[in-house]
């Protein structure tokens, strides 16, 4: 049995404990808004966070996860919506959307550490996130967006 | 001579009604088809046709083509909801079930071999003709860019019928004259104010004929079209709250994973699961016709399992080699393999003959789809019905193969299509399916979640057609005069229609796409079109025919304008003979300021495609710096006749320009040992959010025909890039992908 905390609720699994993360939120805890895209650290789509930090959830087995876990439903919710979500609302960012939570995640991790990040950093801390369906002009659009609400840029 | 030519082209079209599989034989072309949403009506539902359904608890739109990140469910809805005068949260959207209703009366026009700019006679009633075969075989279909043109008028229309037929209902509710009635924001109002809620109008509204509506609002009245609408989709894939077929889940539910032989169509010798069988969670190991399947508690488990079974494939049925797949193709220009020539200007042997002939080759390879939701399939069978949810682009196919299958009756295959996480015309296919339902016969009963791995999802990915084309060209004063593009390529509409157990007799109009009905006018101008057979099997991938014909007719092109010591822009202007076109070329032109002096080792290219009848013209901006070419800018114009979502549209354009770059950049897919080498996004990634220009985006409307815009901005990308390339460092490339030529940053 292994105990874990996401999005402030306390969950005990029993799995193997070098299940990734991303399994044990998908199949188990039935949180399916963190997305199954490459599984070797390539996409980005199974971003979350764990202590507030973007990690590539395929990539985290459960036995090594300590800390308490965000994903994409605690982050906000279409009711109380966080101000990266709000941005990618305004900005229109989706078209599929399967990209979009990690892609959400990780701006989010980003601007919790530098809220007024310039294009270079925006680059450097979004390029690992891949968008098959190509809306990286709107996430780029859209973090500036969320930086400026959040009181930064 | 023009008979002759007529009844060649109609083989064709006779093709595309085999292709469609079925044939009602009841039915006529004249008979409007029945509305499906009438036989499932509950009491004080109202259904006005196949698209609109009110009840007390609600509105609901059926948007029949499916959302594959295209905004497709936005789009249809928006155009209902203009003329039935509701506004966004209203109304409920639902994909409705596959039904011959919904058959695609734009994509059948396209399937004709003239050029889309030709509105002659005989282009019009061939295109008549596609269209009643479609009609006939019900052909569900969502593809081909032709939602927007689809949908323009129908759904304007069905929308139309149902605020008329409210207020009808009002009308005699109230005992009013309809003539006092109008309509707002979900209701009927009365003379006095008074406003009647549609829905409080479903019971009486379910007891009147449609009514019948001959005329559609003018565009000046129009408050959604032309205008920013969110998308109703949006909020929902910003908070992962937007449920996708691979997240499904139901009570009593297994995961599955499963590998078939990567060598596309070959089988199975035999397999050694022993040491999958007792790991974590695996529930039952499953042989399938030519691979194997693991069923477990968590599809992590699945997937560890699967890589513990030990498969014997057989060989592929094609080359094995990279190397051979080009021999092929390269051995392809010749009579017997000669599919198409649907494009003979001039005097092209004369025009040839002497003078100084520039000859040059191009490739373009097999390319993966490769959207970012794996491929997955939920399926339950039981002993009388199959239920299937899973996303598909032509659902009522998914019915006629999964009867077929299970032996079941049509009526008992019930497809419930879902969001998808990108197709890029992958999930015109059936390898997710087949396999699931595969898995789920042997479960009979129990719902089987059957999700691909990325490797896997590589390994049974039908690429794009790997093609190559020869020119030879002359020039002349100063001006192109001669252009002879021979293109080979794997045919995409025979493999798929082979996969569909169809054939097609007639040329594939693919091979050709984008080149052949180019609107300029040379002198002298032949495009031949050859069949490669015997390769791997190809698909439709985004832009299908167009993004390798394309690439290689702009390329050749360009280098006969430099060759004449022409400016790229001012001598495609001149040749191009077509008015719509040449305002595209002249905007984007505008838009980047051609002729402008740049920086140093800076370029600029321009490239012009017209595919799925929208003219596209793009000009990419590039510096070479020490480390490799850079992408600064790109400018797109496109005419879409009209430009229904703005926002959407823009979304759309850059989207499809960073596929066609990324691709042509950095992606192919090889063959070795007859499967596919690349096995993840590392291997073939497209374009990442550093390596992303500027895109400014300007839709022209001076088409008289409402076009999509999903696929059209793929192909000029590419040549584009080319011909900046060779602007700033005087080399031509001539192969996709380009990072096998010269380094990228
Ligand atoms: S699924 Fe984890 S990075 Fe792609
Ligand atoms: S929106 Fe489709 S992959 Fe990013």
């Amino acid at each position: 049995m292994i105990d874990l905390t996401v999005n402030g609720t306390q969950h005990r699994v029993d799995v193997s404990p070098d299940m990734p993360l991303l399994w044990v939120l998908r199949d188990e805890l039935g949180l399916t808004g963190t997305k199954y895209g490459c599984g070797i650290a390539q996409c980005g789509a199974c971003t979350v966070h764990v202590e507030g930090q973007a990690v590539r959830s395929c990539q985290l087995a459960i036995g090594d996860l300590s800390g308490e876990v965000t994903t994409i439903e605690g982050l906000g919710t279409p009711e109380a919506l966080h101000a990266v979500q709000a941005a990618w609302i305004e900005h229109q960012v989706a078209q599929c959307g399967y990209c979009q939570s990690g892609q959400i995640m990780q701006a989010a991790a980003l601007l919790s550490v530098n809220p007024a990040p310039d294009d270079d950093t925006i680059d450097h801390a979004m390029s690992a996130n891949l968008c098959r369906c190509g809306t990286y002009p709107r996430i780029r659009a859209a973090i500036h967006g969320a930086a400026a609400k959040l009181g930064g840029a | 001579m023009a008979v002759a030519t007529i009844a060649r082209r109609g083989f064709l079209i006779a093709s595309v009604a085999i292709a469609g599989g079925v044939a009602f034989g009841t039915w006529t072309v004249r008979r409007p088809a029945d509305n499906p949403l009438a036989k499932g009506r509950e009491p004080g539902q109202a259904t006005f046709n196949a698209w609109v359904r009110i009840g007390p608890d609600g509105i609901v739109l059926i948007t029949p083509h499916v959302d594959l990140g295209q905004g497709t469910t936005a789009l249809q809805s928006t155009l209902i909801a203009e003329e039935m005068d509701l506004d966004p949260g209203q109304f409920t959207t639902d994909p409705g079930r596959p039904d011959g209703a919904y058959w695609n009366t734009a994509l059948a026009a396209d399937a004709v071999p003239f050029r889309y700019t030709d509105d002659s006679i005989p282009a019009e009633a061939l295109r008549d003709m596609a269209r009643s075969a479609f009609k006939l075989i019900g052909a569900q279909v969502t593809g081909g860019s032709s939602t927007a043109s689809d949908s323009f008028d129908k759904l304007r229309h069905a929308g139309a019928v149902a605020r008329e037929t409210l207020k009808a209902a009002a009308a005699q509710k109230t005992g009013t004259d309809v003539a006092d009635l109008r309509t707002e924001s979900g209701a009927v109002v009365l003379k006095d104010g008074t406003r009647i809620a549609y829905t409080d109008l479903a019971g009486i509204a379910a007891g009147i004929d449609p009514v019948k509506v001959t005329k559609l609002r003018d565009p000046s009245e129009w408050r959604l079209i032309g205008h920013d609408v969110p998308r109703l989709d949006i909020p929902a894939k910003s908070t992962g709250a937007l449920t996708y077929g691979i997240d499904l889940t139901m009570e009593g539910m297994v995961h599955a994973t499963c590998r078939v032989n990567p060598r596309k169509g070959a089988g199975m010798r035999g397999f050694d699961a022993s040491r999958a069988e007792g790991m974590p969670g695996v529930l039952h190991i499953v042989t399938l016709e030519n691979g194997v399947a693991v069923v477990a508690t968590n599809t992590w488990y699945a997937m560890q399992a699967m890589k513990a079974v030990r498969i014997d494939w057989d060989t592929a049925p094609y080359p094995a080699e990279q190397a051979d797949h080009w021999a092929e193709v390269a051995a392809s220009f010749t009579e017997e393999r000669l599919d198409s020539v649907w494009r003979d200007d001039g005097d092209i042997p004369a025009a040839l003959n002497g003078g100084a002939v520039i000859e040059t080759e191009y490739r373009a390879p097999y390319v993966a789809h490769q959207p970012l939701e794996p491929l997955s399939a939920l399926v339950r069978v039981t002993g009388d019905r199959a239920d299937l949810w899973v996303g598909h682009q032509m659902p009522r196919f998914v019915q006629q193969r999964v009867a077929k299958s299970t032996g079941l009756p049509e009526s008992s295959v019930h497809f419930h299509n879902q969001y998808v996480g990108g197709s890029f015309g992958h999930r015109l296919e059936f390898e997710n399916i087949d396999r699931a339902v595969e898995v789920a016969t042997a479960l009979k009963g129990v719902p089987v979640k059957l999700t691909f791995t990325r490797e896997e999802d590589f390994a049974q990915d039908f690429p794009r057609q790997i093609a190559m084309a020869r020119a030879r060209g002359v020039v002349k004063d100063g001006k192109v005069h001669a252009l002879d593009l021979g293109i080979a390529a794997a045919s995409p509409s025979r493999s798929q229609a082979a996969r569909l157990g169809q054939s097609i007799p007639g040329p594939d109009n693919q091979i050709v796409a984008g080149a052949w009905d180019v609107p300029y006018r040379l002198p002298h101008h032949r495009v031949t079109g050859y069949a490669v057979p015997g390769l791997s099997p190809v698909s439709s991938w985004r832009s299908v025919g167009a993004s390798h014909a394309g690439f290689f007719a702009d390329c050749a092109l360009d280098e006969l304008i430099h060759a004449a010591g022409a400016d790229p822009l001012a001598e495609r202007l001149r040749l191009i003979a077509d008015p719509v076109a040449r305002k595209v070329l002249e905007a984007v032109g505008e838009m980047s300021d051609w002729g402008a002096p740049l920086g140093a080792g800076q370029g600029r290219g321009i490239a012009f495609v017209a595919s799925f009848g929208v003219p596209v013209a793009e000009v990419v901006e590039v510096t070479m710096t020490d480390r490799g070419i850079r992408l600064d800018r790109v400018f797109v114009a496109a005419d879409v006749g009209r430009v229904i979502d703005p926002l959407n549209f823009e979304n759309l354009v850059q989207g499809g320009v960073i596929w066609g770059l990324g691709h042509a950049i950095n992606s192919e897919i090889t063959y070795s040992d007859g499967a596919a080498q690349q096995t993840n996004y590392h291997m073939a990634e497209g374009l990442r959010l550093y390596q992303t220009p500027e895109i400014i985006v300007r839709g022209l409307e001076n088409g008289t025909s409402v076009r999509g815009i999903g696929e059209p901005p793929v192909p000029p990308a590419a040549p584009a890039l080319a011909n900046a390339i060779f602007a700033a460092t005087g080399q031509r490339i001539r192969e996709m992908p380009f990072n096998r030529h010269i380094a990228f940053i």
